[in-house]
């Protein structure tokens, strides 16, 4: 085991262990955010840099800090390291810088995306945005394709964070699904407009931080926040059937996979259980689930113990200038 | 007059050709080195101070020895001829005229780090260079420099010539890496460096072309000998592609430490500005480095005279000083206008960010439109510090030095010539697509050499 410390928390961790890893462990505010860094997903992470810290002391055999910010998700830790996010101006003001320039393109439809309420861009623009932008050009605008009948990718809201690209890497068996061209006109694409069939394609959906993957047995059905999700499993040849059924009554509105508050699935799940299993029949149901991340899906009355905890020390306070 | 090195038979004719070459003196570094022990060559490679040629300047030796030779893997020497640096064609001329000089070096090195397998990744837009050097690599074959068992040492080597695709990202050692092994040219997040996992999962080195060739005058001369040339840490020769508003635009090889004056106004070299003009700018090292207005480049802020090294050029850091980089030089005089060419610039980086890491993907985007607007008579007065800002987060924070490279120079240009933006900004009729040289009142209060 060694230490590190993250903004003044010491931290015993294994060998190995990267910075973002070992501040999950802590937990708590020192925790950086991540948009594209997918622990399930081996290779993903360093691309949108919200993650980056500060790192104070590289190590206690050499001392000296590291000359850039560096990604938390890729750099492992050092026996002795020292890092400091929140505590660093540098680190807010970088990250601030990355939330800026991840939304200047992004077509800030949440109003009408189905992925508003539980969407990780609009968290992160919460928390380290500015409530005014500075960008007077045209947007980026990529016409809506229907990856199979059940999955639309909407690009224009993509933040480039290639987690569906690593997931249909290593979860389904056929490398289907890739970046096309280049710098600002790169796209997420099937080649070309090919569709995913595969069992697991389904979860692109739910690795999606915004909502460029959605599901189409739910699009414009409800908000999130008005839908209650509950712990449901059954017995599927496929995976583990382990899932969250969102409900609106009696009635299964849509089907995802258990997401713990860093907002990654705990085990992904098959498209039967997605997309076809939408009666409350189908479904052992376990409980409501606890919404542990601070969003606006917390708002909402009806879990039993909800946390709802706004992070402190971060100058949300500028949505109001 | 500086000794040369690499192009002292550059005028040679049929130099391409093996027999020609070896008639001057080609391929004796190979059969030098061959008798020493890699380690041996190493050493000498070290002796010379040698630094990257393609713009980090980073002790070539030192890169050498963080080789990862422990590993049952094989070791893999790369030679990165993707030459895409606006203003940079050293590389092009030196494999264009005298490619058997590379295939000489990559034979040395490769030899030095134990690599049995060499591959040379050349832009695509050079395609007919890897026609030229395949041709040299067949005749060093043929000559029993290349392919098993080298000069009967037992030393087995193939080189191989391998064309990329056009896109400046994989002159980036991690992108081009990707490439070669036939995937897109996204940049590698770092660590592990290509000196322990590169080129398929095995220790590699990649090297500039220039550095490479350079290895063949360090064995023949010994590398304490070229150590002697050059001033300080910057020692040996040095390939300069000069272009711009000067009267002899080409390629020069000169001693490391020729003063800037010199090598800017001597007929041997560059020539001086045209006639009838005057020297704004200068951009030493290629499009990513800052540029230079001409006060700052023949003297540094202390007073000091420049010189044509690495220390000297930068001396001063990002605020009055610049790079040697990669030899791209790049003269301008006044009729050229900065916010024109920072915008090209701009532009050519947008268009080449590979998109991995959003700082860059969206940030050399939002500049080139800004850029675009200020130039064209849309811009107001706050762009020039929303572009000193959005530089500002994009430099350090990406995954790749083309974040850094597109930066800097829009941070440099504003910084040294605010006051042409700002002109453009309150008079955007006069400067539509204006050569200066006819703006009176503008001329005036330029600060020119």
């Amino acid at each position: 085991m060694i230490k590190v410390t993250i903004d003044g928390v010491e931290i015993m961790v294994e060998p190995g262990t990267t910075i973002l890893n070992a501040a999950r462990q802590a937990g708590g505010d020192i925790v950086p955010p991540a948009m594209c860094y997918y622990s399930k997903l081996k290779g993903s992470g360093g691309k949108c840099r919200t993650c980056l810290v500060k790192v104070s002391a590289g190590s206690e055999k050499d001392p000296r800090p590291m000359p850039k910010l560096v990604a938390s998700c890729s750099t492992p830790v050092q026996d002795g390291m020292v890092v400091q996010n929140i505590t660093s101006p540098e680190v807010l003001e970088a990250r601030k810088g990355v939330v800026e320039f991840l939304l200047i393109n992004h077509p800030l439809d949440c109003p009408v995306c189905d992925q508003a309420g539980e969407c990780h861009l609009q968290d992160l623009g919460f928390q380290h945005g500015s409530a005014k932008t500075r960008y007077e050009e045209e947007r980026r605008q990529f016409d809506k394709i229907d990856i199979g009948d059940k999955i639309q990718l909407h690009m224009t809201r993509c933040i480039l964070c290639y987690r569906c690209v690593y997931t249909a890497d290593q979860i389904t068996n056929q490398r289907v699904h890739g970046v096309l061209k280049r710098g600002d006109a790169s796209e997420i694409s099937t080649y070309i407009e090919n569709v995913i069939e595969n069992d697991f394609s389904g979860n692109v959906i739910d690795v999606c931080p915004v909502g460029a993957l959605t599901d189409k047995t739910f699009r414009f059905k409800s908000r999130v926040w008005f839908v209650k999700p509950m712990n449901a499993h059954r017995d599927c040849n496929k995976c583990s059937g382990k899932v969250a059924i969102w409900m609106h009554g009696e009635e299964v509105y849509r089907v995802t996979g258990r997401k713990d508050k860093y907002g990654e699935v705990e085990e992904f799940i098959c498209n039967d259980c997605r997309f076809e299993k939408k009666q409350k029949s189908d479904w052992v149901i376990e409980g409501p689930r606890e919404v542990e991340r601070w969003s606006v899906i917390g708002q909402n009355k009806y879990a039993v113990g909800t946390k709802v905890t706004a992070p402190q020390n971060i100058g949300y306070g500028n949505i109001i200038d | 007059m500086g000794q040369k090195l690499l192009l002292e038979h550059i005028n040679v004719p049929e130099i391409q050709t093996y027999n020609v070459y070896r008639a001057k003196g080609g391929y004796k570094a190979v059969e030098k080195s061959l008798k020493m022990s890699p380690d041996e060559v190493m050493e000498e490679v070290k002796k010379s101070g040698l630094r990257g040629r393609g713009g980090a300047g980073f002790p070539t030796g030192m890169k050498w020895s963080f080789l990862d030779r422990k590993t049952d893997k094989p070791r893999y020497l790369v030679c990165n001829a993707d030459e895409s640096e606006p203003g940079t064609f050293k590389d092009r001329f030196l494999m264009e005229k005298i490619p058997h000089l590379l295939i000489e070096g990559l034979i040395c090195s490769s030899y030095a780090l134990g690599s049995n397998t060499t591959y040379i990744y050349i832009r695509g837009e050079y395609k007919w260079i890897v026609g030229i050097l395949e041709k040299a690599i067949a005749e060093a074959k043929n000559a029993g420099f290349l392919g098993k068992n080298i000069l009967g040492t037992g030393y087995d080597l193939e080189i191989y010539v391998n064309n990329g695709a056009g896109a400046y990202i994989c002159g980036e050692e991690t992108a081009l890496l990707e490439s070669l092994e036939g995937k897109r040219g996204n940049p590698r997040m770092k660590p592990p460096f290509p000196a322990i996992s590169g080129l398929y999962g095995s220790p590699t080195v990649v090297n500039n072309v220039e550095t490479l060739a350079a290895v063949v005058p360090i064995i023949n001369l010994s590398g304490e000998e070229y150590a002697k040339i050059g001033i300080g840490k910057s020692t040996g020769t040095k390939l300069i592609s000069a272009c711009g508003n000067i009267r002899n635009p080409g390629v020069y090889e000169i001693d490391l430490g020729l003063p800037v004056y010199e090598f800017l106004n001597s007929d041997e070299y560059c020539g001086g500005i045209r006639d009838g003009h005057r020297l704004k700018a200068v951009i030493p090292g290629g499009s990513s480095v800052p540029i230079l207005p001409a006060e700052l480049f023949y003297k540094n802020i202390k007073g000091e005279e420049r010189n044509m090294s690495y220390e000297s050029l930068s001396d001063g850091g990002f605020v009055s000083g610049s790079m040697l980089g990669s030899g791209g030089f790049v003269a301008m005089d006044e009729t050229v206008c900065i916010v024109r060419n920072t915008w090209s610039f701009a532009r050519f980086y947008h268009h080449e960010s590979c998109g991995q890491c959003s700082p860059c993907r969206e940030g050399t985007g939002w500049m080139e439109k800004v850029l675009h607007r200020i130039e064209y008579g849309h811009g107001h007065m706050h762009d020039i510090d929303l572009l000193v800002d959005v530089a500002k987060k994009i430099e350090g924070n990406t995954i790749c030095p083309l974040g850094d490279a597109a930066a800097w120079p829009v941070a440099a240009a504003i910084r040294h010539f605010r006051e042409e933006f700002e002109y453009h900004i309150k008079y955007p009729d006069k400067v539509k697509n204006s050569r200066f040289a006819h703006l009176d009142d503008y001329k005036t209060s330029l600060q020119l050499a």
